[in-house]
C-alpha cells in the first residue's frame, strides 16, 4: 500500500469512528421530553458497563433468520433502527429520537414490570452503523452493560440478533433476575424478534435463545448501586402521585 | 472463525508480562482469534497481560464487548490487564464505556512494562 492509500484508509476509519460512536459523555442530559414520558432516573446519571455492576455476568443471545431475498441485512436494520418501539412488547415503550437511532441519542423507557409495577429508566446509544447498533444503560437500570442488535448475512439468510452483555445493577435486581426476571427479559427479546420477523413476513420464524454465564461471582462491592435503582426510585415517584395531583390542585 | 481483518501477535515483555500485539479491526468476529491469543499469553502462567492497540485500525461495540469478556476471564486467572498505544478516539471510548476503571491504560510500551513491573 503507497503512503498516499495508507492516508486515505487512516482518514476513512477516523471518519468511521467519529460517525459511529457516541461522544465522550461523564453524565446523561436528556433532551426534550416526549409527551407522555417519565423522565426518571436518567439525567444527570453515567453510564454503567458491566465492569460496574452487580450481579452475575451473562450473554444473551437472542437470533432469528429470515431468508435473504425478503431482506437484506443493511435494510433489516436499517428499519430496525427507524422504528425500534413498534417491535416491542405491549406496555412498554422507548421514548427515543423521532428520526431513529442514532449515536449519543438518550432515549427514555418507562416499562411495566411484573405485578403492574411501573419503572422509569433510559438508554444511551452507544454505537450505530450500516449493521449493528448498540444502547447502553445508566446507573439505576436494572442492569450493567449494553445491548446490541445486529444482522448478517450467511447462506443465502439474514440473521438479526440482539445480544445482551450484562449484569444485574444491585442485589434488589438481581434477586428479581433469579426469580423470574431473566425469563422475562428472554421472553421480552424473543417478542422483540418475532415482531422484527413479522415485519418482513414471517411471522411464526423462531428466535433461538442462548445463554452463557460468562462470571458467577457477584461483585459484593457494587451493593451500593441500589442507591440509584430505578426501581425503588420509580416506586416512590408512583407512590407520590396522588400528592402530586393534589399540589397541581391547589397550585 | 478465524477473521482476516484481524492479526494477533503473542510475546513475552519481562517475566510473567505477556504483550498481544492488535493488528487490523477488533468486532465480535474476533472472539476466536482474541480468546486464542489470550490462551497462549496465559500459558506461561502470565500474571499481567498488555494489550498493544498502536496498530488498531477499527473497533466497533461487538469489540468493546469481547475486551470486557476477555477482562472478566483475566479477572478470574488473577490476571492484571493493561493496554497502551490507543489513539485519543479510542482512550474516549474506553472512558465512555469505563473499561478505564478495570484496564491501566497506558501512552507507551515502556509506561506499560513500567506499571507492570511494579505491580
Amino acid at each position: 500500500m503507497s503512503e498516499q492509500q495508507a492516508e486515505h484508509s487512516e482518514d476513512r476509519a477516523a471518519a468511521r469512528d467519529a460517525t459511529n460512536w457516541a461522544k465522550d459523555v461523564s453524565r446523561l442530559n436528556v433532551g426534550e421530553v416526549p409527551e407522555g414520558a417519565i423522565n426518571l432516573n436518567v439525567e444527570g446519571r453515567r453510564l454503567t458497563s458491566p465492569i460496574q455492576g452487580f450481579g452475575k455476568m451473562w450473554q444473551k443471545t437472542y437470533q432469528v433468520r429470515l431468508p435473504v431475498d425478503r431482506v437484506s441485512a443493511a435494510d433489516l436494520i436499517a428499519t430496525w433502527k427507524q422504528n425500534f418501539p413498534d417491535f416491542w412488547p405491549e406496555g412498554n415503550h422507548f421514548y427515543g429520537s423521532i428520526t431513529g437511532i442514532e449515536p449519543g441519542d438518550v432515549a427514555l423507557l418507562n416499562m411495566t414490570m411484573p405485578g403492574k409495577m411501573k419503572l422509569s429508566t433510559g438508554v444511551m446509544v452507544l454505537y450505530a452503523d450500516e449493521e449493528s447498533f448498540t444502547l447502553m444503560t445508566p446507573q439505576g437500570h436494572m442492569f450493567a452493560g449494553w445491548i446490541t442488535f445486529s444482522a448478517t448475512e450467511a447462506e443465502g439468510e439474514t440473521v438479526a440478533q440482539a445480544q445482551v452483555l450484562m449484569r444485574a445493577s444491585d442485589p434488589i435486581f438481581e434477586l428479581g433476575l433469579t426469580f423470574g426476571g431473566h425469563k422475562q427479559e428472554d421472553r421480552f427479546w424473543q417478542h422483540t424478534l418475532g415482531a422484527v420477523a413479522a415485519e418482513f413476513g414471517r411471522p411464526d420464524a423462531e428466535v433461538d435463545t442462548q445463554v452463557v454465564c460468562v462470571d458467577k461471582k457477584r461483585q459484593w462491592s457494587k451493593w451500593r448501586n441500589v442507591w440509584h435503582s430505578s426501581a425503588i426510585r420509580s416506586t416512590i415517584y408512583m407512590l407520590g402521585a396522588p400528592v402530586r395531583g393534589i399540589r397541581r390542585l391547589f397550585a | 472463525m478465524p477473521d482476516a481483518a484481524t492479526s494477533l501477535n503473542v510475546r513475552a515483555a519481562l517475566d510473567g508480562v505477556r504483550v498481544i500485539d492488535i493488528k487490523g479491526d477488533i468486532t465480535a468476529a474476533s472472539e476466536d482469534v482474541l480468546m486464542d491469543a489470550y490462551g497462549r499469553a496465559s500459558e506461561s502462567g502470565a500474571r499481567v497481560i498488555t494489550l498493544n492497540f498502536t496498530d488498531l485500525d477499527y473497533m466497533n461495540s461487538g469489540g468493546i464487548g469481547l475486551l470486557v469478556t476477555l477482562l472478566v476471564r483475566a479477572q478470574r486467572n488473577r490476571q492484571q490487564m493493561l493496554a497502551y498505544g490507543l489513539s485519543e478516539h479510542y482512550r474516549q471510548i474506553f472512558e465512555l464505556t469505563r473499561l478505564d476503571e478495570a484496564v491501566g491504560i497506558h501512552d507507551t510500551e515502556a509506561d506499560a512494562l513500567a506499571a507492570a513491573g511494579g505491580s
